[in-house]
């Protein structure tokens, strides 16, 4: 189990941005943890973020994702593809006003030479319609200590989403 | 449209406008991510459908169809 919890770093947008980067990550923890609460301006009730490690675009993301609205699940696989891994869903511009989406992502052992699991959990909120949450198990097949964090907003995050990046160490 | 990176060495925030590039990137995965979410969503309706269909020519529940698989 974790022994600390560390506060790294953090922003609130002051205005809607297409992407958020977390970069010069210092490698003196073990494990990284980022928490979000955003919200998109995409025509829709909910919207799915993405993220890269080192910004990389090569072919080297691999998800396991269980979805569900209260009435369907669905399990997709995505295997080897470019866009990052997903994070989940969170809330967009026809969700209830002022709603937004709380999203946890959780890196183990980003600082070594090996490939890494990113694991995900999350969900919209909204008052007036259905909510999706997901659970996504990924793989980061890249080698690369980590040492920044880009996540795509599924259009544009809008201003007073929140990111919140902390270090844990195990000893 | 704009780009966000925090520094967590200097905890310094810069805002940068996207390039072209990187734009029509974005725009790429987008729309990828969108007919993927549409795929996964048909073929689950589609499961759905099915599935009602078969209890429905059976006569049986849901619930009943549970029961008979536990």
């Amino acid at each position: 189990m974790p022994a600390t919890y560390t506060f790294i770093a953090s922003n609130t947008l002051s205005t809607s941005a297409a992407s958020v980067t977390f970069s010069s990550i210092p490698s003196t923890y073990t494990d990284l943890v980022l928490r979000m609460s955003p919200r998109d301006t995409q025509g829709a009730t909910d919207s799915q973020c993405f993220i890269k490690p080192n910004s990389n675009s090569g072919t080297v993301y691999t998800d396991t994702r269980m979805t569900g609205n209260g009435s369907t699940a669905i399990s997709t696989r995505n295997a080897s593809n470019a866009n990052g891994n997903v994070v989940g869903f969170y809330s967009a511009s026809s969700a209830t006003a002022n709603t937004f989406g709380s999203l946890e992502v959780y890196i183990p052992n980003y600082a070594e030479a090996a490939v890494k699991q990113i694991v995900t959990f999350g969900t919209a909120e909204s008052n007036a319609a259905e909510v999706r949450l997901s659970v996504t198990g990924g793989l980061f097949n890249n080698t690369t200590a980590i040492s920044s964090l880009l996540i795509n907003a599924g259009n544009n995050f809008v201003a007073g989403s929140s990111f919140f990046l902390y270090g844990i160490k195990n000893t | 449209m704009d780009k966000v990176i925090v520094n967590c060495s200097t905890g310094e925030t810069t805002i940068v406008p996207l390039t072209a590039e990187e734009i029509a990137q974005r725009e790429a995965e987008i729309a990828q991510v969108q007919a993927e979410r549409l795929a996964a969503e048909a073929e689950a309706a589609t499961k759905a459908a099915a599935r009602q269909a078969l209890l429905d020519k059976l006569g049986i529940t849901q619930e009943e169809a549970a029961l008979l698989l536990s």
